[in-house]
């Protein structure tokens, strides 16, 4: 039987306020435990939630930036249940009336087409503190610093079909938000977590299958693991004669494989009711429009310039948008060289490849964006050739000046466009080389322009390089003939 | 000295016939031979207020001094006091020391108040006669056989028993005025949102409102100057102009238009309640009030409406006491669902477990909409009631309670024990004010007057039972206690 896979996604962003989402407490990462906890982090007795307006302000720009109604009206919730890191007892969400509502993402897939995935709904919630197991001699400690960080939950529609789409969607929401500046999206540190709802029907089937929710997946290959497997065992299951049971589960990033943690009949009633302490957030228009009106450029718009006011490829345009940061120092690039495919290719290349080579991100490049497009200019207006200009980047990449022109100045890098100077060394080239140049003569017509290389490279080695490898060809070429 | 108002007392303190360390250490003394008797206190704070009245004298003799600088109050021990044990009458808080102050303790500080210590009151404000404190009954001076009401019952003891000038309370059924009623003292519950409640241990978040409980209407109005006002730490305060309650207690009441709920006149009203409130409304007449019956027609809704809403939002804000960060803790925990279950079957008295109970039964799944959804739908129309009388009356009278002080243990099923807080329970759904003032008594113990006003009508209120105050003098009689405990 042909399967077809049902995914729905729910992706917790924090957001990137200075201060918790109630408190005035500090949200940075890392610090020393319950040292950026304050009282109403902690639920003392008597304590009341203040909403902190940053995060409403994001919440929206998400919503604006998917095309979503935005709730004139939305209301926090309690969502109640018991657990050590949760100081209050309940965890302040947003359950009957979400401040984002149904909007709509652009995905783009292997073979760079796009397809739409629908969003369900955005709230804003608290987050709940640590339970750390280890060091504590059996015993459990708690780290309350993250309680009260603010989240965006997004909660997508079931309108993914494959792990790919899944990992594509999670892409496209960390570039949006990243591109927004509301979440620094940092997978590793939990900034940005994921609940995968999976379920599997037979092609053809208009209901869909029962679903198992996958927690707290987080990183985008995690999830195409998590859902590989997922399916796999989903579909075994069904073919041995059993039946999905609607359920939570755990993704195991060691074994690559997920385990049941709780039934639908252990689940908690979470007695959800409105929040007392806080007010209904009610928004005007005027707002919306002014937020409206400071949204960046947005990774599909950005992606769509490049490719077509940019002529980049739809491949080059895509990976050029992923994200803000990529994009920022490309558009830089391009503004100082003026060529945007040359300014695209040496992005992609030359410096990617050492970026990757030091799992360096493109904000903590050594070479600046400015400095880079200076250098593919001096590649443009023929001063250097292609290698000089890979040695002049790697002088900058070590620290070995300031801008490319300085580096080409202090290496003599300049390239060696004068027809006397070029036929000088390719005559001395020739006179040191009776061998290769009797070869020549000898060899048929056709196999000659192969092995012309030999003197070029012999040139190039005289010149150090700099002499233009165009002009060097086509004396080459014609001072050989002449030979014949 | 401990017969004397607080507004007679900052006179003394202004002229300088008295200083705050004088009277602080009287009202200590007082305590200190009248409560092993009313236990009306939790906890004593002397060393602390007579450190607090020195600073009030030294503040006065820099010319420092504000209306209220030096003057001793109790709190109740619902309120978070630095570095002060803060039970809230429980033994789940029994070992708890608050960080902080709350908003009103913070701002009564700064006014220059000395605080003699911590009230008694029912465990987590739930309750209506005192009796459900860990720390035992508080008696009413008045007659040492009757209750001193609830939860505001050490407050209103502490004060008719001249323990303390003052205090504060706070109401979320009745909590201020019934026990005002029952003690014979003068008692404001304010508009919801016009006083903090950060640092006022949530028993109903969206009915809480702390208030004044003192020997007169002046009184209250100056101690309410000080509690009001926003606090960007409570997002329900309400940003809204803090007249000065004390500069109208004197306005004519000519043409005032008093409304006569007559769901407030009903069965269960004790006769002699209903002819003392009737007495008092004439009072009003002879000063060129008019009076017309009025109807409140959801009235006999609101017990069952707040006793679904109160619950449900005591179930979860009292889910922060589970014996992990503070509070209670039972011995040797085999494991997380030990620890919860018998640090809080431990720490928990029945009645805050009963509420725990009703509350979390009606938020659950499959029982929300016809419980709490309804009840707020039931509590808007008891608004529109309200809203609906003042369209065509200035303020409501009717009596604080059905009955005086019952006896203590008279009341043993919780549900005749709710139906005390008939006249009270519908004014905190609505949010609007209301003031309790002695206006008789029956059998020897008071009777409460209550006038209820709009939104934000304090000052009218407190001009209102100022007048009565002025035409009688109700407010100024004495429990015999006071003599024979001095």
């Amino acid at each position: 039987m042909q399967w077809e896979t049902v995914i729905g996604l729910e992706v917790h962003v924090q957001l990137a306020t200075h201060s918790k989402i109630f408190s005035g407490a500090s949200t940075a990462f890392g610090a020393e435990p319950n040292s950026q906890a304050c009282a109403v982090d902690l639920g003392l007795p008597g304590v009341l939630p203040v909403l902190n307006e940053q995060a409403v302000a994001m919440a929206v720009q998400f919503g604006l930036a998917v095309h979503a109604d935005i709730a004139e009206v939305s209301v926090f919730d309690r969502k109640n249940y018991f657990y050590p890191d949760l100081p209050k007892g309940y965890q302040t969400s947003q359950m009957y009336h979400p401040i984002v509502g149904p909007g709509e993402v652009e995905i783009t897939l292997d073979d760079d087409t796009t397809k739409r995935i629908r969003i369900h709904h955005a709230h804003l919630e608290e987050d709940a503190g640590k339970s750390l197991h280890e060091d504590f001699h059996g015993m459990t400690g708690i780290d309350l610093n993250r309680a009260g960080t603010p989240l965006l939950e997004i909660v997508s529609e079931p309108d993914m079909r494959s792990a790919k789409e899944a990992a594509a969607y999670l892409k496209a929401i960390h570039s949006i938000v990243t591109y927004l500046g509301i979440s620094d999206g940092n997978m590793a540190e939990g900034s940005m977590r994921c609940d995968v709802n999976v379920s599997v029907r037979p092609k053809g089937q208009e209901t869909f299958g029962t679903r198992a929710e996958i927690k707290n997946v987080n990183s985008f290959r995690f999830v195409e693991k998590a859902i590989a497997f997922e399916v796999e065992r989903q579909i075994e299951l069904i073919e041995d004669g059993g039946t999905v049971i609607q359920e939570t589960r755990l993704f195991d990033p060691e074994r690559d494989e997920t385990r049941s943690m709780r039934t639908k009949e252990e689940a908690n009633d979470y007695r959800y009711f409105p929040c007392p302490d806080l007010l209904p957030v009610v928004l005007d228009q005027a707002y919306l429009d002014h937020l409206r009106s400071q949204l960046p450029e947005l990774p599909a718009d950005k992606r769509e310039r490049f490719q077509h006011a940019l002529g980049l490829s739809a491949y080059d345009a895509a990976v050029l948008s992923a994200s803000r940061d990529m994009a920022e120092y490309f558009e830089e690039v391009h503004r100082v060289c003026g060529d945007a495919k040359q300014a695209a290719n040496w992005v992609q290349g030359e410096l990617s490849g050492a970026l990757n080579r030091e799992s360096l991100s493109i904000v903590d490049s050594p070479v600046s964006a400015v400095q880079l497009g200076e250098l593919v200019q001096r590649v443009l207006d023929d001063t250097i050739n292609g290698k000089a200009a890979k040695q002049v980047f790697q002088a900058l990449w070590h620290g070995e000046g300031d801008s490319a022109d300085a580096v080409i100045e202090a290496k003599g890098l300049k390239q060696v466009t004068d027809t006397g100077a070029i036929e000088a060394m390719i005559d001395q080239v020739i006179a040191d080389s009776p061998a290769q140049v009797a070869q020549y003569r000898d060899a048929e017509p056709e196999k000659r322009g192969k092995m012309i290389g030999y003197f070029v490279g012999q040139v190039m080695k005289a010149s150090r390089g700099t002499a233009n490898p165009q002009q060097v060809n086509g004396l080459l070429k014609d001072k050989l003939d002449a030979l014949l | 000295m401990h017969d004397k108002t607080l507004t007679e007392l900052a006179k003394a303190l202004d002229s300088g016939e008295l200083s705050s360390r004088e009277l602080t250490d009287h009202y200590l003394q007082r305590i200190r031979q009248a409560d092993s008797t009313l236990n009306s206190f939790i906890t004593v704070t002397a060393e602390q207020a007579q450190a607090q009245a020195d600073a009030a004298d030294q503040a006065r003799a820099k010319g420092n001094a504000g209306w209220l600088t030096g003057l001793p109050l109790a709190l109740k021990d619902i309120f978070c006091t630095q570095g002060v044990k803060t039970s809230c009458g429980s033994r789940m808080l029994d070992n708890f020391t608050a960080p902080y102050d709350a908003t009103v303790v913070e701002k009564l500080k700064a006014a220059g108040t000395v605080s003699l210590g911590k009230t008694n009151m029912d465990e987590f404000a739930m309750g209506s006669s005192n009796e459900n404190s860990y720390y035992g009954p508080v008696k009413n001076p008045w007659d040492l056989s009757a209750v001193p009401g609830g939860s505001s019952g050490g407050s209103a003891a502490a004060v008719a028993a001249g323990l303390a000038p003052a205090a504060l309370g706070t109401d979320t059924g009745g909590s201020i005025r019934q026990p005002a009623a029952f003690c014979g003292i003068t008692g404001l519950k304010p508009t919801y949102g016009r006083v903090s409640r950060y640092g006022m241990i949530a028993y109903a978040s969206s009915l809480d409102q702390a208030g004044p409980m003192a020997r007169s209407a002046s009184d209250c109005a100056h101690l309410l100057n000080v509690m009001a006002g926003h606090d960007v730490r409570d997002s329900t305060s309400v940003a809204r102009g803090v007249p000065d309650y004390a500069e109208t207690l004197n306005a004519p009441l000519s043409g005032l238009k008093i409304g006569l709920p007559k769901e407030y006149f009903g069965d269960g009203l004790d006769s002699e309640v209903e002819k003392a409130v009737r007495e008092a409304v004439s009072v009003y007449e002879s000063m060129g009030a008019t009076v017309r019956e009025v109807s409140l027609p959801h009235t006999h809704y609101a017990i069952p409406a707040y006793y679904v809403i109160a619950p449900a939002e005591a179930s979860s804000n009292l889910s922060r006491f589970d014996g992990v960060r503070f509070g209670h803790r039972c011995e040797n925990p085999s494991d997380l669902i030990d620890l919860y279950k018998r640090s809080r079957a431990e720490g928990f008295g029945e009645e805050v477990q009963r509420r725990i109970l009703i509350g979390t039964h009606t938020l659950s799944e499959g029982f929300f909409d016809a419980y709490y959804t309804k009840a707020q739908k039931v509590r808007r129309l008891i608004r529109q009631d309200f809203l609906d009388a003042f369209e065509d009356v200035d303020v409501l009278m009717g009596p604080a309670s059905p009955t005086p002080a019952f006896d203590l243990g008279a009341k043993k099923d919780p549900v005749s024990m709710y139906l005390q807080d008939i006249y009270t329970i519908a004014v905190n759904l609505a949010g609007i004010p209301g003031i309790s003032v002695p206006a008789g008594f029956a059998g020897g113990r008071p009777i409460g007057l209550q006038i209820l006003g709009t939104h934000f009508a304090e000052a009218q209120l407190l001009n209102v039972a100022h007048q009565f105050q002025q035409a009688t003098d109700w407010h100024t009689q004495r429990p015999a206690f006071v003599e024979e405990s001095a």
